[in-house]
């Protein structure tokens, strides 16, 4: 393993965080940490993953679309970012992209994702 | 208050996650056997630096004048040299060896050395020039650079005119670049930001010339020498402290046994006495 590796795998050690198994399809709630003059408050973010980047290393992000007042939002989130307190997964889509930036030009029924039934965790990885 | 500055290898760029939720791109720079291969004076050179050498490199590999030069300051021949201006009181003694710890947290830098090489470039890539239009009557030179001057008069292209040619592979110099992390066990610095060069080149950092010459900063540099005896100093306080934790617990078990001993003695006099009265 080369150094950067190395402090890339210590680094995502240290943080500690628990990130479940989730992939573009997948309705997920992210809590989010927000400061607002001295307070911080947890804000959930609820919408679909429409893209996973740069794997599950330090670098790693994704993406979460949502219909807010009749609007779509998109945000992305690093994965390892110290922001994020909590991913939970809500929903397992079903679909056959692994980005699924087609949602952007869709709306109602048929920016809909069917759900994955039969989802199988991964081995070794906490859902 | 010139001091030394470093040699290092860049490994490469990563990020850091703060905890106030920042997060910070890094450029990891590693020393490699930092050592003091000469010294410079002004009496002899009519200068103060202090040369350093970085890396291992084969002694085969290494000419037979360098070999001698290394053999005279005592050290493995080095795979890089560079030399330092210092001022006369922060030269180093020949063979010492520089750790992390010559860079605090938070300071600011400057990382020179030598940038990518991009081959011949057009004015586009090299001068940032916008090129010509997409239509309107431009054909095949989209990404030239248009004019060069005038016409008749002054009839020539002025010297320093930006033009294609050659991009890159030149010595680069980054100002002020902060200092993120470091780790002087294994030797790494983290700077925020970028550093010339491709992984696996060589670096030099020195402190900020822009900035005022930071308080904190260890005179003349962070040897290892230095951090050993104060390991072995502290060690040495340790053991003495223990030393005298000991001492200290060995009087209290002796006071204890004695009184115990005391006490049992007492106990068996109060006994036999007993013993004595019960019998008259």
């Amino acid at each position: 393993m080369d150094l950067i590796a190395q402090l890339e795998a210590e680094q995502i050690a240290a943080l500690g965080k628990d990130i479940p198994d989730f992939k573009a399809g997948d309705t997920v709630r992210v809590g989010y940490k927000v400061t607002e003059g001295t307070r911080t408050r947890v804000q959930n973010y609820e919408g679909v993953c429409i893209s996973r980047k740069n794997g599950s290393g330090i670098a790693g992000s994704f993406t979460v679309r949502k219909i807010s007042f009749g609007e779509g939002v998109e945000r992305v989130f690093p994965l390892h970012s110290t922001n994020i307190e909590s991913i939970t997964v809500v929903r397992r889509g079903r679909v056959r992209r692994a980005k699924l930036y087609y949602l952007r030009s869709r709306r109602g029924k048929s920016a809909r994702i069917a759900e994955d039934a039969n989802y199988k965790p991964l081995s070794g990885a906490q859902a | 208050m010139l001091r030394s500055g470093i040699i290092a290898k860049k490994v490469g760029m990563t990020r850091l996650f703060m905890e106030d939720g920042k997060q910070v791109p890094v450029t990891v720079l590693q020393l490699d056997k930092l050592q003091v291969v000469a010294q410079r004076t002004a009496e002899k050179d009519g200068y103060s630096a202090v040369q350093l050498g970085a890396g291992t490199s084969k002694a085969k590999r290494v000419s037979k004048a360098m070999r001698g030069h290394f053999a005279t300051a005592k050290v493995e021949p080095k795979r890089k040299v560079a030399e330092f201006r210092v001022d006369p009181e922060n030269l180093i003694e020949v063979g010492e060896e520089i750790t992390a710890d010559h860079y605090f947290e938070g300071q600011f830098v400057d990382v020179a050395g030598t940038s990518i090489g991009k081959g011949f470039a057009g004015a586009m890539k090299r001068h940032n020039f916008g090129g010509l239009r997409a239509s309107h009557g431009v054909s095949i030179s989209h990404r030239s650079h248009g004019s060069t001057g005038q016409c008749q008069d002054p009839g020539k292209v002025f010297k320093g005119k930006k033009m294609a040619g050659h991009m890159g592979a030149a010595r680069v110099t980054t100002q002020n670049l902060q200092v993120v992390r470091t780790d002087s066990e294994r030797g790494l610095i983290m700077v925020k930001g970028a550093v010339p060069g491709s992984k696996g080149g060589w670096v030099t950092v020195k402190d900020a010339v822009k900035k005022p010459f930071p308080e904190n900063a260890i005179l003349p540099a962070a040897l290892k020498s230095a951090a050993e005896a104060a390991a072995k100093a502290a060690e040495e306080a340790a053991a003495a402290a223990a030393a005298e934790a000991e001492a200290e617990a060995k009087r209290l078990a002796e006071e204890q046994a004695a009184a115990e001993a005391e006490a049992l003695k007492a106990a068996e006099a109060e006994i036999e006495a007993e013993k004595k009265e019960g019998e008259e």
